[in-house]
């Protein structure tokens, strides 16, 4: 007998605004990532950087594929995001970051909204979130490209 | 800080420019590609001036100058480079007020803490060096009778080093200072949000050194950060920012075998005892005034008192005294010399902690103070101020865990020593702490108990140099504003020398 689990919401969310800014810069810059920043000055935002340049670890929590884009975070901050939507935006002005948009004079923010109990429970019965490099790869379709997924069902 | 500050009214500011070039090889040069960006105040959204937008080439150039002047400094003497050290110290000096004002305007903090901490200190830090380097030495080992080893500090070569914007002119005399007593050659990135204030201090001290010896290459981090860090030109990288930001370079450090100093924020806990209260007396006054320097420098401090852990004894009257303060802090016009908090950085970084307060609310913890965006109005309403916060909730919070780098404080409380040394090290910081008590036995468990690389006993936010600042955990690595901080900017060259005229005996 199968137990039905609610589909999971996604982990992080992409306005048009954001959307459209990661796909210029994969124009421009090609193949890239995001992952989540802590600590001080530009940390607490997602940092946007060409996949050849950062090497994902194996701690690292895959958080959903925006635009062919992983979305990423350290373990140790997933242990405070894990119960947040992230719903990602851009902001004109400010920061200097090794972000590739800081050098467009906008930065993307991170804005949070706590998942409901019904929400947080369908997480917890999909199973841990995926980590490290290879799980962009089991987030992606059978074509061998990625699309939008929330982690926790792939 | 505490001295009363000055208002500089009358600074000639004629020796400002509307645009700066990078100085590379002791000169002014505009960027390979002619490109430029806006340099705002977030005071008022105004434009300060243009700076230059460099890249890849830029940053070759500033090596090429850096490498031409690298065995030419490495041999200057001690008391040379100190000697120079001191005459940058004295430029900064001479020019206090100018790039108080200009740090002001760039950074939005108060012209109080300007005046009085950060230019005064960056010229200390100079001081600090030029003497540190005439008493460093090396060691002699006597191995046995014959053989001795001559230990000798050599300079690195040519370091590059990357610095943020919430101390922009500190935290460049914190990495410079050290890096060029040590006989390095630097080539450095200011925070494009902040850039104006060591392009002045370029133009009023540039002279001091040779040429080559001190670069400054102006843009943001993916164009010039980036090909900074992984130049395989470079001896050594210090890096003050956030964390991805700081993996990214050890790993571009791991590809070049170069050793990094990496300070990468902090969630620092300011622990309270009960017996603070004990007396209401100027000591209680000092630790009130503690719990309130979340607010320093708009809480854009890497070991911003984030985290209040006052003791369940004394929680309620403490903080309600504690809360009135903070309510009573000034926010407006940095440049008023009444003012004591001015605008955040930037819009991202207004808009950051707004997440956070937003955050906050959500997880059900209660706004004790603040809570919004500070609107004053006329000229300022275009500026990025917040009103300081003040939560109170648990320690499992996302407001209690991540660092949100703004004048948001969040407090809860412990039961005994045990208990608060506890919830000070939940967290995966570990840059600063303060421990407030009339009890040295409290403070000095606490002091050693805690997991971070300074704890602040009754006091805190104090930066003078001789102290070792740096962190623990996801804080980082390295010793900053310390003479031990030159022991990253040297190599040691072991000489094992044997005096024995006798062969060995083993062929």
């Amino acid at each position: 007998m199968s137990v039905e689990h609610p589909i999971p919401p996604p982990r992080v969310v992409f306005s048009d605004r954001a959307r459209a800014l990661l796909r210029q810069l994969r124009a421009e810059h090609g193949p890239l990532l995001l992952h989540l920043s802590g600590g001080c000055c530009e940390g607490s935002a997602p940092m946007c950087l060409r996949a050849s340049d950062f090497r994902v670890g194996a701690q690292d929590v895959l958080l959903g594929v925006i635009e062919d884009c992983p979305f990423y975070v350290a373990a140790a901050h997933y242990a405070y995001v894990a119960f947040s939507q992230l719903g990602i935006d851009v902001v004109d002005g400010g920061g200097d970051s090794f972000s590739l948009e800081a050098a467009e004079g906008v930065r993307f923010i991170a804005r949070s909204r706590l998942f409901t109990d019904a929400e947080a429970q369908a997480l917890e019965a999909s199973g841990p979130a995926p980590r490290g490099p290879q799980a962009v790869a089991a987030a992606s379709g059978a074509d061998g490209t990625c699309r939008d997924t929330p982690t926790g069902r792939t | 800080m505490g001295n009363q500050a000055q208002h500089p009214d009358h600074v000639d500011e004629s020796r400002l420019r509307n645009r700066y070039d990078n100085f590379i090889g002791g000169e002014w040069k505009a960027p390979l590609k002619g490109r430029y960006f806006t340099d705002k105040s977030p005071i008022d959204a105004s434009t300060l001036c243009e700076v230059a937008r460099s890249d890849a080439g830029d940053v070759e150039r500033a090596l090429d100058a850096a490498h031409a002047a690298r065995q030419g400094w490495a041999r200057t003497s001690p008391a040379q480079r100190a000697h120079l050290l001191h005459r940058i110290a004295d430029r900064i000096e001479e020019n206090l007020e100018l790039l108080a004002r200009v740090e002001t305007r760039d950074n939005g903090k108060p012209i109080r803490e300007t005046l009085n901490a950060d230019v005064p200190l960056a010229a200390d830090h100079f001081r600090y060096f030029a003497g540190c380097i005439r008493a460093e030495e090396g060691s002699i080992g006597e191995i046995d009778h014959d053989t001795v080893a001559y230990h000798f500090k050599e300079p690195m070569g040519v370091v590059g080093q990357i610095i943020p914007w919430n101390f922009p002119l500190l935290m460049a005399a914190w990495k410079m200072a050290p890096a060029l007593a040590a006989g390095n050659c630097v080539v450095i990135k200011p925070a494009s949000d902040t850039p104006m204030s060591l392009a002045v201090l370029m133009d009023l001290a540039g002279d001091i050194l040779p040429p080559g010896v001190l670069n400054v290459v102006f843009g943001h981090g993916s164009e010039v950060g980036g090909p900074l860090a992984r130049s395989p030109r470079i001896a050594k990288i210090a890096f003050t920012g956030e964390t991805t930001t700081g993996r990214q370079i050890m790993q571009y450090a791991a590809e070049t075998i170069i050793p990094q100093t990496m300070e990468l924020g902090g969630k620092s806990p300011n622990i309270f005892f009960a017996d603070v209260m004990d007396e209401d007396d100027g000591f209680l006054d000092k630790a009130l005034e503690g719990f309130a320097l979340f607010a320093f420098n708009k809480g854009e401090v890497c070991t911003c008192p984030s985290r209040a852990l006052v003791q369940e004894s004394i929680f309620d009257e403490f903080v309600e005294r504690a809360v009135a303060r903070v309510a009573k802090i000034k926010v407006g016009d940095p440049l008023d010399p009444a003012t004591q908090m001015g605008p955040q950085c930037s819009a991202g970084q207004l808009e950051k902690i707004l997440g956070y307060v937003d955050v906050g609310k959500q997880e059900g913890a209660h706004c004790l103070t603040g809570g919004a965006r500070a609107h004053l109005g006329g000229a300022l309403e275009n500026g990025y101020f917040m009103q300081p916060t003040v939560f109170s909730g648990n320690n499992n919070m996302r407001i209690f865990q991540e660092e949100i780098f703004g004048p948001v404080l969040s407090v809860t409380s412990f039961k005994d020593l045990d208990e608060a040394i506890a919830i000070g090290n939940d967290t995966v910081y570990g840059l600063g702490a303060g421990v407030w008590s009339r009890n040295v036995n409290n403070t000095y468990r606490v002091g050693r108990g805690i997991q971070a690389g300074r704890v602040w006993t009754n006091c805190y936010h104090q930066y003078p140099a001789h102290a070792a600042f740096g962190g623990y955990k996801l804080s980082g690595f390295g010793r900053e504003t310390h003479k031990m901080i030159l022991d990253h900017y040297q190599q040691t060259k072991n000489l094992l020398v044997s005096y024995s005229t006798e062969a060995a005996g083993l062929f």
